[in-house]
């Protein structure tokens, strides 16, 4: 394949997955690194590099929006980055010291644990607590928009959700991947921040993180220019036009459709690692 | 119970701005590039199959600029996404300026901790490779 035929695939190939990804909230990201690695034969470390990249565009661009809207928690999002930024950190320096077959089969149990919990329902017990006393003096509690004026929140669990954040950031710098959903696990489940909050502040927190990582990838000769460009750009203008059209369709049917290629594509990931395939 | 003031607001604001503005420019600068880059050797052969780690002026900071500068290609691809990168680190710097502004030293010394990392990992990293 030449430059230019390779180029406009990956790049189409991004958008088709940055779209999807913006589309069903399960993050492009995901499907990425098995797209290059599974289609286009790419290394797993340009893939995780090119990845991880595209990872700090969606996030940057979509959080512009968010952070306008009053919905994330700029002190939240602040704290639990020196958890995020340091698992990253250790995250990205484990890639270099683990085969590229075991990564792999790291990867494709993340991406079966993201779509199980993008199916999961979520029964939350809404039994009022009082104020956490670390929350408090760490100033998390809040207030968001809401259909009924402004409602207030309380956080609680700081030091689990500080722990599942660093899990988080890890996992982020050894697969070049947002891994968002472990950071709504982490504000949603454990710290009880409202999951619009929760959401939008992952999102918000995601670029940082991979920022993190982004430094040690470089100077490792992970980034490379002619395959992070069009992954870059295709996935930025996919998901641009995914967060355009999220509130006008009808996301059930397609986020079933995504979480069941997600699914395919992590047993792939397994089973190709399992045979030293990468 | 912490009220949503002016100040903060304001903060809201400036960061949504500069997150927007810095992807856009990186954007910008990658486009360029592949533009360049395609245009010149659109025939070449492009493989990635095998992992050879990218030549010294692709993997620093002022690698990657000096080789943009001096007007190739792939140097101003990297350079595009190099700014990608330097936009959640603008967008932290802001965020300190603000607490020190406001005079909130606890979330001041987090945010240089945050800070403190990323500046290590784009600059400091490759001293431990």
């Amino acid at each position: 394949m030449n430059v230019i035929e390779f180029t406009f695939l990956v790049w189409t190939g991004s958008l088709v997955a940055g779209f999807l990804g913006a589309l069903t909230g399960l993050g492009g990201g995901v499907v990425l690194v098995p797209l290059l690695t599974l289609f286009f034969k790419v290394d797993l470390r340009y893939a995780i590099g090119a990845s991880l990249v595209s990872v700090i565009a969606t996030s940057s661009g979509s959080a512009a929006a968010y952070v306008k809207e009053g919905f994330s928690n700029i002190r939240i999002g602040m704290f639990l980055e020196i958890a995020t930024t340091i698992g990253a950190l250790l995250g990205a320096f484990l890639t270099a010291k683990v085969p590229a077959s075991a990564l792999a089969i790291i990867f494709g149990v993340v991406l079966l644990y993201s779509a199980y919990v993008s199916r999961r329902t979520r029964p939350r017990t809404e039994t009022p607590e009082p104020p956490d006393p670390l929350a408090t003096k760490l100033k998390m509690n809040g207030t968001f928009p809401d259909t009924s004026g402004i409602r207030n929140y309380n956080v609680y669990r700081v030091p689990a959700g500080f722990g599942v954040m660093f899990g988080a950031g890890a996992i982020s710098g050894l697969l070049g991947i947002g891994s968002g959903a472990l950071k709504v696990v982490a504000m949603d489940q454990a710290m009880k921040i409202p999951f619009k909050v929760s959401t939008t502040t992952s999102n918000f927190m995601i670029g940082v993180t991979a920022a993190a990582s982004a430094g040690v990838y470089l100077s490792r000769g992970y980034i490379d220019p002619g395959l992070a460009m069009p992954v870059m750009l295709g996935v930025l203008i996919g998901s641009l036009m995914g967060t355009r059209v999220l509130v006008k369709t009808q996301t059930k049917l397609l986020r079933l459709v995504f979480s069941t290629v997600i699914v395919l594509l992590g047993l792939e990931m397994v089973l190709k690692g399992l045979r030293g395939g990468f | 119970m912490r009220s949503r003031n002016v100040d903060e607001q304001k903060l809201e604001g400036l960061i949504a701005n500069l997150l927007r503005a810095g992807v856009v420019l990186s954007a910008f600068v990658v486009l360029s590039g592949a533009v360049m880059y395609l245009g010149f050797h659109p025939r070449a052969h492009a493989d990635y199959r095998t992992f050879h780690g990218e030549p010294d002026s692709l993997k620093t900071v002022h690698g990657v600029v000096r080789y943009a500068f001096s007007g190739h290609a792939m140097g101003i691809m990297q350079l595009g996404l190099l700014l990608l990168i330097a936009t959640p680190i603008a967008r932290v710097i802001s965020s300190a300026a603000v607490f020190a502004v406001e005079g909130d030293r606890m979330y001041l010394l987090f945010t240089l901790l945050v800070l403190a990392v990323l500046l290590y990992s784009l600059f400091g990293s490759s001293l431990f490779v």
